[in-house]
């Protein structure tokens, strides 16, 4: 029973994360969309933390601010471009898709179809390679019946032991 | 010839991940630099009320949009190369004599008189902000500094100390480009 307490207290506590009981918002339906909108939202002091996990002032003012905003109206988008525009696209953890961008989201997907097409490539000449061996030519015929010749005559010459 | 051309693949793989390599570690290159939006913005809109204790009127958008180019400083006591840099900002502003005004970040007002009756005061105005201020500039911490043209457009902005070296290299030769 003890251990099963333990087990559950341990399962159903909630994720320590950095919003603070006097920024949450009454609505818990407007809560929840901060909430959302915090984790996209990068702490521009803290390299690669969103706002929603940093402790740094800077993250606790952007906070309040999100939810400034949604309480006064905005829209989710109208949030991000608030911040988009006095930061820039780097205050977004998710980067945008513009044509700056494209190399970095279809990258990995290009390198991806270069190397598919590649084994392709491989794998279908060494059948074809496979499926019609080149025929031999008439002194390569030539050869083979001698070898074949001297082979069983050797053969012969030995003998069982 | 194909297969020969093959064999340069690796080299080219090579190439390209060493240059990486040198973007990305080069010592000029700062991976805590974040890319300012702001150049070329109008200063953004806000009204500051002044230092209580201090003689010197608070700061608002209308303050910077009166036909002369100005710096904008964001500063507070407790932070270290705010001290570091308020010589050279001293210096700079009685050189050049542009109208600089500041913006006390998160302080307290009484370490923020004590600090300006240590050190001197060289801002025209000094508007206190609790924090929001900064959201609006766009500004990540202090120290930053903006250079806002006659038309009240931000036309330069600086994160971290003004030493002598940007100060020379930049802030001057912007300072000379706006008047003329």
């Amino acid at each position: 029973m003890r251990a099963l307490l333990l087990v559950l207290s341990l399962l159903l506590t909630a994720p320590a994360l950095a919003v603070e009981p006097s920024e949450m918002l009454d609505d818990p339906a407007l809560e929840q969309r901060a909430r959302d909108l915090s984790a996209v939202i990068r702490c521009v002091v803290c390299q690669n933390e969103s706002i929603d996990s940093s402790n740094a002032e800077i993250a606790h003012e952007l906070r309040l601010l999100v939810r400034e905003r949604l309480v006064a109206g905005d829209s989710d988008q109208e949030v991000l471009d608030y911040l988009v525009a006095r930061y820039g696209d780097f205050v977004l953890l998710r980067p945008p898709m513009k044509p700056s961008t494209y190399l970095l989201w279809f990258g990995p997907f290009v390198i991806l179809l270069i190397g598919a097409v590649a084994v392709f490539v491989y794998f279908r000449r060494q059948r074809s390679a496979a499926a019609q061996p080149a025929a031999l030519s008439p002194e390569e015929e030539a050869r083979l019946a001698r070898l074949l010749a001297e082979d069983s005559a050797g053969e012969e010459r030995s003998g069982p032991a | 010839m194909i297969r020969r051309l093959l064999f340069l693949l690796p080299v080219l793989v090579f190439v390209v991940i060493a240059g990486y390599f040198l973007w990305g570690l080069a010592p000029e290159r700062d991976p805590r630099d974040v890319p300012t939006a702001m150049l070329d913005k109008p200063t953004p809109t806000f009204d500051l009320a002044a230092v209580p204790g201090l003689d010197v009127p608070g700061l608002a958008t209308a303050d910077l949009a009166g036909g002369e180019v100005a710096m904008v400083n964001f500063f507070a006591s407790w932070c270290v190369p705010c001290r570091a840099e308020h010589r050279y900002l001293s210096a700079l502003a009685e050189e050049t004599g542009v109208p600089l005004y500041g913006i006390n970040h998160r302080d307290k007002p009484a370490d923020a008189v004590a600090w300006l009756v240590e050190l001197g005061n060289p801002y025209r105005r000094i508007g206190a902000d609790p924090g929001r201020a900064a959201v609006e500039w766009g500004v990540t911490g202090v120290p930053e500094t903006f250079i806002v043209d006659g038309e009240g457009r931000i036309r330069w902005h600086h994160r971290g100390p003004l030493v002598p070296e940007v100060i020379e290299r930049e802030v001057k030769p912007m300072i000379e480009a706006l008047r003329s």
